[in-house]
């Protein structure tokens, strides 16, 4: 227990240094929802009605530019061998490791939501709905992106294979996020059935996340 | 003849090489009586000619979700047996059934354009369908992304097999999700609604397919093999020191 402790605050600790670049992530983020804009025109009624979808889709894409990180400076620095070689289970330091990447990496994306919401023209109860949603979807994303993060650091490839790998696991997480937040702007449909299945997702890739990625560590490193 | 028998790959090439052109004439021979089947199927009260689309729309539905079931299995297979070829057959799966994936959404867009209206919508099992092809064209991309073949097979066999959560869902998506495309109406509880005229000839293209694809996928893990032997033997040339 205490070296999974540990293993948390060295991660915090060392995405937070220069050089570790947690922030990067709520930067590209607000660097895409600022382009929204610009692409589909200045038109407030517009934006609002698109809002939770740009958020959605910002917060994706800046979850998937991080995602490198999450096991591609251990490898190189040798320090991922020593974790699949330890007693502690694999699979248990990869959640942590997870865990650690949402605090530093996901965790930021919700909080600069309401500032990025007033951006959008969105009202308060929209932004609340927009962050609550992300809350429950971003560990997902997390989770989902952990196992390719983990096959591409196996594979020393990154970038563009990781997205083509990662993307289409993300979908049904986006489809369900932005479905519980229009829900709760518009009122038509019940906010809690979107919502619930989010969660679902988040707990189904809390359980196949890290075993998946703790496979792959142990098959492909060598 | 065990499925250990074949962990050979000289014996495997052997042996397939004696049944693959029985495979391939009876595929030819079930295709022929397919497509006259349903060519001679009498037309829909309702949909008219269009409903023919359905002999081949259907079969390579299927068929996309049985490929990356095969592919799950192999995958298993180079996880958890070891078994010499699983990575071969998975890898020569994946292009097969990225195209069926392929050739399903094409009909079911033509299909769709006259009977719905539109050539695409984002239902639920159009949508996990187009899931299941981008994964298909991921894992392409994820084998050709490495060169060491053993290497590339375990990270492809994980990926398959997180993927592999896919395949319930497009099955019960049209149950889950109660949106345009029609339930499944061939397998299910109670006995199939679809008419005998149009049972028979559905029935016999989707074997026809499965051949078609045992037929192809065969051929394909021929094909690989030769490929790795032709690789090792340019790599033990490139190897040796010159004679000169």
């Amino acid at each position: 227990m205490t070296a999974l402790a540990a293993l948390i605050r060295r991660d915090i600790r060392v995405a937070l240094r220069i050089g570790g670049g947690a922030l990067i992530g709520v930067l590209f983020f607000l660097t895409v929802v600022v382009l929204m804009p610009f692409a589909v025109g200045p038109d407030l009624a517009l934006l609002k009605r698109l809002g939770p979808a740009i958020l959605w889709l910002g917060a994706l894409l800046a979850s998937l530019l991080t995602l490198d990180r999450l096991f591609m400076a251990d490898h190189d620095d040798g320090s991922l061998d020593l974790l699949v070689m330890s007693r502690t289970p694999l699979e248990l330091a990869c959640a942590t490791k997870a865990l650690a990447h949402w605090l530093v990496a996901g965790l930021p994306l919700i909080v600069a939501t309401p500032v990025l919401g007033l951006l959008l023209n969105l009202d308060g109860s929209a932004t609340l709905a927009v962050a609550l949603t992300l809350l429950a979807g971003t560990p997902a994303l997390t989770l989902t992106g952990m196992i390719g993060a983990a096959l591409a650091v196996t594979l020393h490839r990154g970038g563009l294979l990781l997205a083509v790998l990662v993307l289409p696991l993300s979908i049904p997480v986006l489809i369900f996020g932005v479905a519980a937040s229009n829900a709760a702007t518009s009122g038509d449909t019940p906010f809690g059935t979107p919502f619930t299945i989010l969660c679902a997702l988040s707990l189904a890739s809390l359980v196949i996340g890290p075993f998946a990625a703790a496979a792959s560590l142990r098959h492909g490193l060598d | 003849m065990t499925l250990l028998d074949l962990a050979n790959p000289t014996r495997f090439l052997s042996l397939t090489a004696k049944i693959l052109p029985w495979l391939a004439g009876a595929t030819a021979v079930l295709l022929v009586i397919g497509l006259y089947q349903s060519a001679m199927a009498p037309d829909d009260y309702q949909q008219g000619a269009t409903v023919k689309i359905m002999f081949i729309h259907v079969p390579n539905a299927w068929l996309a979700m049985f490929v990356w079931g095969v592919m799950s299995i192999a995958a298993l297979g180079t996880l958890v047996w070891r078994h010499p070829l699983a990575d071969v057959a998975a890898k020569a799966a994946a292009p097969i059934g990225a195209a069926f994936t392929f050739l399903a959404l094409v009909t079911g867009s033509l299909w769709g354009r006259p009977m719905w209206g539109t050539y695409w919508e984002w239902d639920a099992r159009l949508t996990s369908v187009l899931i299941l092809f981008l994964m298909y064209l991921g894992l392409m991309a994820l084998w050709r992304a490495v060169e060491d073949p053993s290497r590339a097979a375990r990270a492809a066999a994980i990926l398959t097999l997180v993927g592999a959560i896919n395949l319930p869902i497009i099955k019960f998506s049209v149950d889950w999700w109660n949106t345009l495309h029609q339930p499944a109406s061939v397998m299910r509880m109670g006995g199939s609604t679809l008419d005998k005229a149009f049972l028979i000839p559905l029935l016999v293209m989707a074997v026809a397919f499965s051949f078609l694809f045992v037929t192809l996928h065969i051929a394909a893990m021929r094909n690989e093999i030769l490929r790795r032997r032709v690789r090792s033997l340019q790599m033990m040339q490139a190897g040796k020191p010159s004679a000169s």
